[in-house]
């Protein structure tokens, strides 16, 4: 297989993994405000993600150093061009690490209700911007011939875009609700975790279909018959997971939405491939693996890096999740 | 404010911030892994609860390092696009080893670490503190391969229009990145060891918890010695590998606009960049000459022939950085490490003499001494960076050159006001929950763990 198609699998691979892991952290940060009654129900749901998120967000940082790498020019064009929202997501992530670190060191319910209002904005912009930033990517932005973004924000901003990113948060909301029903004791705060998942559920769900139709008439998505099957499977996983959940398997609705978050991400990706980033001004502008790469020596030394580490890392952090397998208690938080 | 002057902004303020936590993060952590590693094998709860206590404040600096790192790595397509275009095949590579190697571990390790005190068994426990301090000087290197390219560009070709790389190993073992390397991580050390002296000092002089911080202020002056004379040393080295790779950069911080042959070391120069000389200066003649050759009668290249050496070499245009604030930075830098060797050496000296907590005046100096290494950091940023100018990657590019020709200059100071607004009320955040922290003192374990109030035990749920 030739490197930059590997790389491009690999980038895949990393935002599949980022989009998996992290996508029910930010749930869990989105549901906080709404599911946390008391500072104990609170801590309870952070802790459930505590040991974790950070590991969680390296898959992002990861990624974003394996663009850079890999393909630099992607990497140059898709973070000037979308520059504000990126900031946004920066901010929302700077605020939303310091507000875990921050929240439970001072006991006064300002202090922490602030704190917790930042890990719900640091939560809520990213899973809403990386929709945006995805349905932007296939559905084109004005890029031109020498492979610079001439549009603005507000040229990001389309029917298509903002109801990607409304997709992502709902769905998200729902894979964070899902893990909340595995990793909070049995009682109560489980009950209502499962009672918010049938909720967002249905609005995900609509949301999301709204998505693969708009995908349907706006990009050429369906044109790749691997990319369809691969969005069709997606939402099918969805409903199972939906199915799964009201039938209080939860194990099982965690497992298919989880698939259903990974086929999603692949779709996305497999109906960009070759291109990396599509422009609307003209096809032959896009960016691609093969103009926006870089050199056959560097991805070598890359794809052999990656190829040793990625297992040995899917290795430790799958034995995190282990070490913390248990459901989380309210006695958990005082040793 | 010019695109390109607002961008260099961006980058000075959101790299001098970050760099505000990560020294201490490199250095601490290995404190910490010592401390636990004595808990460990003498069974010694008192130093559990140290190692708990220092991990507490180490938690809320890892966590501001680990933020600000993100903006970091998503800068330089922001704000240098034709930079990342241009020099990604090479500046790319040591990112993703850095994300790949070190910030996997770093953060699954340390999730483990803060939650798995009584998950895990004793002896991996400590194990996993290890990996963190392993880990986090392990980004550093990548990072700091990935500086000293732009220093010193090594293992390149100029091909279809960028730098290619075309030998990774000349990248790593590029000479640059040893000095750079053990300087940054002597200072580190030196950082920490401040921390810890200066903390511990604050309770040595209220004379309480003496049996938690007098094991800890041994453990922290022994390790600012080291840091500081170490530190000292390899920053000396690389000046004189300066000298060699970045005769400019060095002419700079020195303020030598003429070349010598036996150069003059300035202690303190009225300089006039206009004019391109110094209208006074106080030096010690040949210093310079013997710092940089061993010998008082080596030639050390000037300012001003350097600038007629670069516009030969590279056309016409202005080779020559801020000699005002290089001068100042590197001297107060100088100073700083000075300051940091003398407090040390008189710390252990007091220490093995017994007479530590007699003499008052030298724990207050030690509890005063807290901000010295955070200057001695920034300074010594100012002076790699500010040195590197109008470089972006010296001999190759300019910074002008570099800037994303796409972002329009409200775009920036949106983003530049918000981060700086935000690291604000960051940094006011955690100092406040550090002195809190401070102020609690070490608490005192399951026993009284009832009596306490319900707000350290909400406190020990990440500790």
């Amino acid at each position: 297989m030739e490197l930059n198609v590997l790389w491009f699998i690999l980038i895949t691979v990393l935002f599949v993994g980022f989009f998996f892991l992290e996508g029910f952290d930010y749930g869990v940060g989105i549901l906080l405000p709404f599911l946390g009654k008391n500072d104990t129900e609170r801590r309870m749901l952070i802790q459930t993600i505590g040991p974790v998120w950070d590991g969680n967000e390296v898959w992002m940082i990861t990624a974003g150093g394996a663009l850079f790498a890999a393909f630099p020019s992607a990497y140059a064009t898709l973070f000037s061009g979308f520059y504000l929202a990126l900031f946004l997501l920066l901010l929302g992530l700077i605020v939303r690490g310091a507000a875990f670190e921050f929240r439970s060191r001072d006991e006064s319910p300002g202090w922490r209700s602030t704190w917790d209002g930042m890990i719900f904005i640091g939560s809520f912009l990213p899973a809403l911007l990386w929709g945006v930033a995805v349905t932007n990517l296939i559905q084109g932005v004005p890029i031109n011939d020498k492979m610079q973004y001439v549009g603005t924000f507000f040229d990001l901003l389309s029917l298509y875009t903002v109801v990607g990113g409304l997709a992502f948060l709902l769905v998200f909301t729902f894979h964070g609700s899902l893990f909340l029903t595995l990793k909070v004791e049995k009682g109560n705060l489980m009950e209502r975790a499962r009672k918010i998942a049938l909720a967002v559920g249905v609005a995900a769900a609509v949301v999301f279909l709204g998505l693969v139709g708009l995908t349907y008439t706006n990009t050429g998505l369906f044109r790749n018959s691997g990319a369809a099957v691969s969005l069709l499977a997606a939402v099918l996983a969805f409903v199972f997971a939906y199915c799964f959940v009201y039938g209080r398997r939860f194990g099982l609705a965690f497992v298919l939405n989880s698939l259903s978050v990974a086929l999603t991400t692949a779709a996305f990706f497999w109906g960009l491939f070759p291109r990396l980033m599509v422009s609307s001004l003209n096809p032959e502008w896009s960016l691609t693996i093969y103009n926006a790469a870089s050199t056959p020596y560097t991805l070598k030394i890359m794809t052999i890096a990656a190829l040793i580490l990625v297992p040995v890392i899917l290795l430790y952090q799958g034995w995190t999740y282990w070490v913390f397998r248990k459901r989380v208690t309210a006695k958990d938080l005082e040793y | 404010m010019t695109e390109l002057l607002l961008a260099r902004w961006q980058f000075g303020i959101t790299t001098t911030y970050h760099f505000l936590f990560v020294p201490l993060t490199l250095g601490l952590s290995i404190l910490l892994a010592i401390m636990e590693t004595i808990y460990v094998r003498t069974g010694n709860q008192r130093y559990k609860k140290m190692t708990q206590f220092w991990g507490k404040l180490f938690l809320i600096n890892f966590a501001l390092g680990v933020v600000t790192g993100i903006v970091q790595e998503f800068h330089f397509g922001m704000n240098w696009s034709e930079y990342s275009r241009f020099m990604g095949d090479i500046f790319g590579a040591p990112l993703a080893m850095e994300a790949l190697t070190a910030f996997f571990l770093e953060s699954t390790f340390l999730g483990l670490w803060i939650f798995g005190w009584e998950r895990l068994p004793k002896r991996l426990h400590a194990a996993t503190i290890w990996i963190v301090a392993l880990a986090s000087n392990l980004s550093a290197f990548w990072i700091l391969v990935a500086n000293s390219f732009m220093q010193s560009p090594v293992g390149y070709v100029l091909r279809n229009g960028r730098a290619e790389m075309i030998d990774f190993t000349a990248l790593v073992t590029n000479p640059y990145v040893a000095f750079q390397y053990s300087h940054t991580f002597f200072s580190a050390l030196t950082t920490a060891g401040v921390f810890v002296t200066a903390i511990s000092a604050y309770y040595l002089l209220k004379e309480s918890y003496r049996e938690y911080f007098l094991p800890s202020f041994r453990l922290g002056v022994v390790c600012m010695l080291l840091g500081a004379v170490l530190a000292g040393g390899t920053g000396h080295l690389q000046a004189q590998n300066i000298a060699k790779v970045q005769p400019m950069k060095l002419a700079a911080v020195e303020a030598l606009w003429e070349t010598d042959s036996s150069a003059p070391l300035a202690l303190y120069a009225s300089i006039d960049e206009e004019k391109r000389l110094n209208s006074s200066e106080i030096s010690i003649p040949g210093a310079l000459s013997f710092m940089v050759h061993n010998s008082f009668t080596g030639e050390v290249k000037g300012i001003n022939n350097l600038q007629a050496e670069y516009t030969a070499e590279f056309g016409p245009g202005n080779y020559i950085p801020q000699v005002t604030p290089l001068f100042w930075s590197f001297h107060i830098m100088f100073l700083t490490g000075g300051w940091l060797v003398l407090l040390a050496a008189l710390g252990v000296l007091l220490l093995l003499t017994g007479r530590l907590e007699s003499q008052r005046w030298f724990l207050w100096a030690a509890l005063w001494t807290l901000p010295v290494p955070y200057i001695a950091n920034s300074t010594g940023w100012f002076v790699t960076e500010i040195g590197r100018q109008p470089w972006i990657v010296y001999g190759l590019q300019r910074v002008e050159q570099a800037v994303s020709p796409g972002v329009p200059a409200p775009s920036i100071w949106i983003s530049l006001i918000g981060f700086t607004l935000v690291y604000g009320v960051l940094a006011l955040s955690a100092v406040y929950l550090g002195r809190k922290i401070i102020l609690q003192g070490p608490d005192i374990g399951h026993g009284r763990e009832q009596q306490q109030s319900k707000a350290t035990k909400e406190a020990a749920l990440w500790s």
